[in-house]
């Protein structure tokens, strides 16, 4: 037994949603079929905050948004991905302006855009301090009006079904039934979203496990730059919960226990009065890269320069100088935040922030048209790396890259899935079958386990944050695979208690954390090989940049021997590394 | 954690259960903990098979609403310190339950795709993206940004004195959203919407209690928006009648 669609998307975030409509645009007579764990105006694009990028004012330019964003990625992404992606980028933020989105405005009526850290000029655009949450809502809004879509909400996809060397569907649990589905498709395109939940320290949502990575990577389709993890420098203590780049962008300061701006001690320029009409200044101090604004916290805090608290060391972000109005009309979302989660009211009090894991710049590795090694499988999103973000992702960047790629990643699937349109259907259905049995025979049916999920779970994110955080070394990493190894050999001792069928989420929770420890030890043997120091990527035994070694992407590759190390070349078309400069 | 609290929560596991049951729990806490971490340190530790959603804990991803002592909630934005003894937990109210706190969607789903949540425009007037966005000034963005706010968590319904009476009255979520379409300047598709939003009795049962307002945890005041569906719908009403040629401008 199966269903058939033409295109099956997993993840209904906002890559999944973006290309499901440029499917249904592109030939509205493919059937289309969006597989998501989460009802999709769940999914954790939701929680993004500051913005998108896109070079919209006449004083801007293409040119400037591709120098910051190579700049910013430690010159690993790949320049034709990223000159292509600001090229693409305006005319898909004007098109989702057209699908409704409410996009903060100019007296005048045109889109407002506001500064970003690492950009050389103001060109994210923003709706308030939620626009994640009103693009997501804005495309699965829109999704509804096209028939061909239909959607599997609540269907959890766990592995990619291969028959003659293509993609050719996925099977998913269906969460209500516990029937395990066979999808079948001549083209998939994941959009499964990020891993942060390998970390115990994240802004991610629970539903970020990291799904599609791993099963493109037991596919047989490596896993690219996996080392790379950004820390995003400023979550709320305890629960990690997101304080946007925006409140710097808006002229929000970083402050140690002294009060003293930290960030001109590490290489991020000179401070200008909060007062001055110059302030902030772009590319400098509050608006350096995130990489670089986590790594000076970590070096102040081994001066005893931070603020203990009951959830580890903490500085301050400041936003009291704006005043509650412009607080009120742009950033309303972390007033909110600060006063409920951290018992802080912005208006009146800084607010304590620390590091936190918020993104992955590694994922399935594709290229410009989202395509991935595997014939049929394509990639958008988080899930991706094409790669524009490189080494290090510059804020306001991703949500643009969930409408341009995904967008990509629509089309090529549907030109995939025209001229492909024959199946191995006996084939496919027999390894759904088989699906099916292994998910009853190694999980609800089984019997006499001793280990507790949230106790692997626990042990994962602790190896993770120890041994693979924002500095490693060679040390720290071997310990970490070390661990990740033993979790695996533990996992098959799984202790399962809910045997039913209906909306079992221990089970749902079992799958997630084998998918997670896959992804954990790809980013922890891909971290073990690059014996460099790049972006995010900082080893305190080879504390240098190494660009004549690893100007190279990584890829993970997965063995019935554990992961295997290649690598492959960074495209360069027009801007040959450099240092890299800020506050200058 | 050397202090712990009580948690009585609704347990129905259709496979093995005729009836729903309660079952309580003793956890250990934080005093800073929201309702949703007292659940999660069950899950985690004490009984693996309790099944609820939940996802971003920062209160906009929506998942998590249930019942809190009889008050629809979001639980990650429920804090303990606000509750003193046994605090009791149930799946929203009004919602077929399929298995303990986890309620189906599917009426709301249906309800929202009824009400044409995206931009319409007349035919030939769609404006091609190379001539830019359409302008919106921020006073146009006022008219309907409150609505834009909601993030379908489902309190409102569970609130709704209406719904629970009739539960084919549209309910106020999906009546806000269509009145976000309506009144955002971009759009001309109000007159498409109107059966949905109108036609049902429902929309003229709404007393204005404000019950569906009160609870909403993002302040998007479906009640204002229902009363604003009425008088619209009434000025249509009255302008068909008088002057029929005129039609709804």
């Amino acid at each position: 037994m199966s269903v058939r669609h033409d295109v099956v998307i997993v993840g209904g975030g906002g890559a999944g949603l973006r290309a499901a409509i440029a499917i249904a645009e592109t030939n509205p007579s493919l059937s289309v079929a969006v597989v998501s764990k989460v009802y999709p105006m769940r999914s954790h694009t939701v929680a993004a905050e500051g913005g998108a990028a896109a070079v919209i004012k006449d004083n801007d330019s293409l040119e400037d948004h591709f120098r910051d964003t190579v700049g910013g990625s430690d010159w690993l992404a790949d320049q034709d991905a990223v000159e292509l992606f600001v090229n693409e980028a305006p005319a898909e933020m004007i098109q989702l302006e057209h699908w409704g989105c409410p996009w903060s405005r100019e007296p005048d009526g045109t889109v407002a855009v506001r500064p970003f850290g690492g950009m050389n000029i103001e060109r994210t655009w923003f709706a308030s301090d939620k626009t994640g949450f009103h693009m997501l809502h804005a495309l699965y809004q829109t999704s509804l009006k096209y028939s061909p879509i239909v959607s599997y909400d609540e269907s959890f996809a766990t592995k990619i079904l291969v028959e003659n060397g293509r993609c050719q569907g996925v099977s998913a649990l269906d969460l209500r039934t516990g029937k395990v589905e066979t999808i079948l498709a001549s083209a998939l395109i994941l959009c499964t979203g990020g891993a942060g939940r390998v970390f115990p320290f994240t802004t991610n949502g629970a539903i970020n496990t990291g799904d599609g990575m791993a099963m493109a990577y037991r596919a047989g389709v490596p896993l690219k730059d996996m080392e790379f993890i950004q820390y995003h420098p400023t979550g709320l203590p305890g629960t990690g919960i997101l304080i946007t780049e925006a409140s710097r962008g808006e002229g929000g300061i970083l402050v140690n226990k002294d009060g003293y701006r930290y960030l001109q001690d590490y290489d991020l320029g000179k401070p200008v009065q909060v007062t001055d009409p110059e302030h902030p200044v772009k590319k400098s101090m509050e608006l350096g890269p995130r990489d670089r604004l986590s790594q000076a916290f970590v070096k102040e805090m081994e001066r005893g320069r931070t603020i203990p608290g009951p959830h580890g060391d903490f500085v301050l972000l400041d936003l009291r100088h704006l005043g509650e109005k412009k607080i009120d009309k742009k950033l309303p979302f972390v007033r909110e935040l600060a006063k409920n989660y951290a018992g802080i009211d912005p208006v009146y009090e800084p607010i304590p922030v620390r590091p936190v894991i918020h993104y992955i710049m590694g994922g399935v590795d594709t290229d410009t048209d989202s395509a991935t090694s595997l014939l049929g499988l394509f990639a958008a999103g988080e899930v991706a790396c094409v790669s524009i973000n490189g080494a290090n992702r510059l804020g306001s960047n991703s949500l643009t890259e969930l409408l341009v790629f995904g967008a990509r990643a629509g089309r090529a699937a549907a030109i995939f899935a025209t001229q492909n349109p024959d199946l191995d259907v006996e084939a496919l259905e027999k390894q759904g079958a088989d699906e099916q049995d292994r998910i009853a025979r190694d999980f609800i049916r089984k019997e006499g386990g001793t280990e507790r999920i949230a106790t692997l779970r626990r042990e994962m994110n602790e190896t993770m944050e120890s041994g693979a955080g924002i500095y490693r070394s060679e040390r720290s990493l071997r310990d970490t695979c070390d661990k990740l190894m033993e979790l695996r050999q533990r996992f098959s001792n799984l202790l399962i208690e809910d045997r039913s069928l209906t909306f079992n989420t221990e089970l749902t929770s079992a799958l997630e954390l084998d998918f997670m420890l896959d992804v954990a030890l790809a980013i922890g043997q891909s971290a073990l090989a690059r014996t460099e120091s790049r972006g995010s990527h900082q080893r305190t035994d080879h504390p240098d940049r190494d660009d004549e070694n690893f100007l190279k992407h990584s890829l993970a590759f997965h063995t019935d021997d554990g992961v295997r190390i290649g690598y492959k070349d960074v495209v360069i078309t027009k801007w040959p590394p450099q240092e890299r400069v800020y506050g200058k | 954690m050397d202090k712990t609290m009580e948690l009585e929560i609704f347990r129905y596991r259709p496979e093995q259960d005729s009836e729903p049951t309660f079952q309580t729990y003793e956890v250990p806490f934080h005093t800073e903990w929201v309702i949703l971490d007292a659940v999660n340190y069950i899950k985690d530790e004490i009984d693996g098979t309790l099944s609820y959603r939940w996802s971003c804990r920062m209160g906009v991803c929506g998942s998590c609403g249930m019942m809190v002592n009889g008050v629809p909630k979001l639980t990650c934005a429920a804090f303990l310190k606000d509750y003193t003894g046994k605090i009791r937990i149930e799946p929203l109210e009004g919602f077929p339950v399929e298995r303990d706190l986890i309620f189906s969607m599917d009426d709301f789903i249906a309800k929202l795709k009824s009400v044409k949540p995206w931009i319409i425009r007349k035919e030939g007037e769609d404006k091609p993206l190379e001539e830019g966005e359409y302008l919106q000034t921020p006073r146009q963005l006022v008219e309907y940004q409150q609505y834009t706010m909601c993030i379908n968590c489902m309190l409102c319904y569970a609130a709704c004195p209406v719904y629970a009476h009739d539960n084919t009255f549209l309910g106020p979520a999906a009546i806000a959203l269509g009145q976000r379409y309506n009144m955002d300047s971009r759009d001309q598709g109000r007159d498409q919407r109107q059966e949905a939003i109108a036609s049902h009795e429902g929309i003229w049962q709404c007393t204005f209690v404000g019950e569906c307002s009160a609870v909403c945890p993002k302040d998007v005041d479906p009640a204002g928006a229902i009363q604003r569906a009425k008088v619209a719908s009434t000025i249509d009403y009255f302008k068909e009648l008088l002057l029929p040629w005129g039609k709804k401008s």
